[in-house]
């Protein structure tokens, strides 16, 4: 008799719900669910594979220094949150995520009460789940945080980031107010499961946490990036519950860069034509984190949605989603 | 997925066990349940020691065990009769879930109707590299004896996940060459089989009578676990022992390491609490 030899994977990723319906006391119209996996990605004739979620970024305030071209798909939407976020929908988004980068001290330092108007308009102009990013100020995110989360009572956001360097008010708010949390470390698996551990300890569940293990463009270390995220899923896929968490790629702030995405077409003239060389490699960047273990894909450019929701589908050999994309 | 530990304090031969059996007292069995669930067991050891041969009595500690956790059993037992009763006992109190056999050796008159049995009830077992001429004193002894165990399970339907072989740690005061044979005989057991079978050993019988018990106890099991082993039926509530382990675990690469590592480890036992 010839012994089964095949070696089962111990763990599973852990599922996480963004969002919340009526009947779960928020205002969603539908939930987007990550995680799951019990496989590597896309290998479902092995295990189940979660289904990775896209979603396209607004800001709270007219982001300045975008290149025209990421400009142009949104117009004068990007004066007001409500309406960016209404268009991102319209281009098939799964979820917004809300960056107050108009918080940051440098970038016009806005308010807790207006950061908490911004999440409040974002909220009732799209249906969809809301992913709620601070200004990368950590002293000015403590400050905005805590009145951003209870604007947003009750929808089950995703709200980050927590670091290993300052986690304990962001912990503590997601925590009462019910939200799922983004623990980010530097390119770093030692990291990634201290920062979980650090808010397991505050009596935060792992099973609620996003890792993002920061992101690289194409061309600017991603390969590292890369590595790290493939040890972490080994590790959560053989059962270790400090790195089971699906994984978050902030792809667009990324792609779009780097030069590869920002040089015009007059500048460099055999790089090709920006208007497709620009969302491809941003659309390029996110493929690459597809297949070591993206879950949460943060994206910027309707073109680049369109590419990654079709590599999704041709990866997952699902006809019906390829027909949509 | 880590090492399997097994809990070995529900055992009779310790005096307030064996009280407890005797006295037919739940609190006792329950607390040791439950300290052994915190402290990070995979299963726990259930052994009557000498406080009884009363099958029935084996039936009620086994009840009393399973009813109080999800943590799987560990059957441990010498005659064929008591784990016919104990596994009884256990798939009608919990229904089906995982439990071990503890313990076959090579002799056909045991290792054939305990496979049957580990078959019949889907259960993992221990199979202790002795026979008729009694324990090995080398090393290539112990894997001819691991090998037949090995052979016999696999014809017997069972995964090499559920097959636990022992290769019988012996009083470091007595048999003190022994200590290395074993150690070596774990290290050419990984080598039966891609992937390989569990390989197990009742651990404090290496500081039986010394001096320094816990020390002796947990330096063997670090150095065990460099060779291959990956079971052990000890003591989980030694706080010192558990950290060993989980450092250990973090120096042969199983564990990504992280500077909080002991907390994880610690909460990753209490989340393992019925």
């Amino acid at each position: 008799m010839i012994p089964d030899t095949k070696k089962p994977w111990g763990g599973r990723i852990h599922l996480v719900t963004i969002g919340a319906t009526q009947a779960d006391g928020g205002t969603r119209s539908s939930t987007v669910t990550i995680g799951g996996s019990a496989t590597l990605p896309f290998l479902e004739f092995e295990g189940q594979c979660g289904r990775p979620a896209l979603a396209m970024e607004v800001w709270d305030v007219y982001p300045q220094d975008w290149p025209d071209l990421l400009k142009e798909p949104f117009g004068e939407a990007l004066h007001d949150p409500a309406r960016w976020a209404e268009a991102c929908c319209k281009q098939g988004a799964d979820l917004i995520c809300l960056r107050l980068a108009g918080c940051h001290p440098d970038r016009g330092n806005r308010s807790p009460a207006q950061a908490s108007e911004a999440v409040k308009q974002v909220l009732r102009a799209v249906p969809v789940p809301l992913i709620i990013w601070g200004s990368g100020n950590a002293e000015k995110d403590n400050d905005v945080f805590p009145a951003v989360a209870e604007a947003a009572a009750g929808e089950n956001c995703l709200i980050g980031t927590i670091t290993e360097g300052n986690y304990k008010t962001l912990t503590a708010v997601c925590t009462a107010y019910k939200h799922k949390l983004i623990s980010e470390s530097p390119c770093d698996v030692n990291i990634a499961k201290q920062v979980n551990i650090l808010a397991q300890d505050m009596g935060f569940s792992v099973e609620d946490i996003v890792i993002y293990p920061t992101s690289a463009a194409l061309g600017y270390g991603l390969e590292y990036i890369y590595s790290v995220m493939e040890r972490a899923r080994l590790a959560g896929l053989k059962g270790d519950r400090m790195l089971g968490q699906p994984i978050l790629c902030d792809v667009g702030i990324e792609a779009w860069g780097v030069k590869e995405a920002r040089v015009t077409d007059t500048e460099i003239p055999e790089w090709g034509a920006q208007r497709h060389r620009a969302p491809l490699w941003e659309a390029a960047t996110a493929a690459v984190y597809l297949v070591c273990g993206g879950d949460l894909i943060i994206l910027r450019h309707p073109g680049a949605l369109q590419a990654v929701k079709k590599s999704i589908a041709e990866l997952a050999g699902s006809s019906a989603a390829a027909t949509q994309a | 997925m880590g090492i399997v530990l097994i809990g070995e304090r529900i055992n009779g031969s310790f005096k307030d066990v064996g009280r407890a059996i005797q006295e037919k007292d739940k609190t006792v069995i329950r607390d040791w349940v439950a300290r052994q669930a915190t402290a990070g067991a995979n299963y726990l050891d259930v052994n009557m020691g000498a406080a009884s041969r009363n099958p029935d009595d084996f039936a009620w500690l086994i009840q009393t065990v399973a009813e109080s956790t999800t943590i799987p059993v560990s059957i441990d037992a010498n005659r064929l009769d008591m784990f016919s009763i104990g596994l009884k006992a256990y798939r009608d109190t919990v229904g089906e879930r995982p439990v071990l056999i503890n313990s076959t050796t090579a002799e056909d008159s045991k290792l054939i109707p305990l496979l049957e049995m580990a078959s019949e009830y889907k259960a993992s077992i221990i199979g202790v590299v002795m026979d008729e001429r009694g324990s090995p004193q080398d090393v290539d002894r112990r894997l001819e004896l691991g090998g037949k165990i090995f052979a016999a399970a696999l014809e017997a339907g069972l995964s090499t996940d559920q097959i636990f072989l022992d290769p019988i740690v012996m009083p470091v005061k007595f048999m003190q060459e022994q200590a290395r044979n074993v150690l070596n005989a774990i290290q050419q057991m990984t080598m039966l089989s891609d992937p390989p079978p569990h390989i197990s050993v009742g651990l404090s019988n290496v500081a039986s009578k010394t001096e320094e018990k816990k020390l002796i106890n947990r330096t063997y099991m670090v150095m065990a676990m460099a060779m291959g082993l990956d079971a052990a039926i000890l003591n989980v509530c030694d706080e010192e022992m558990m950290q060993a382990i989980a450092t250990a675990e973090i120096l042969l690469g199983q564990e990504i390491y992280s500077d909080a590592y002991l907390k994880a480890y610690r909460q990753k036992a209490g989340g393992t609490q019925a």
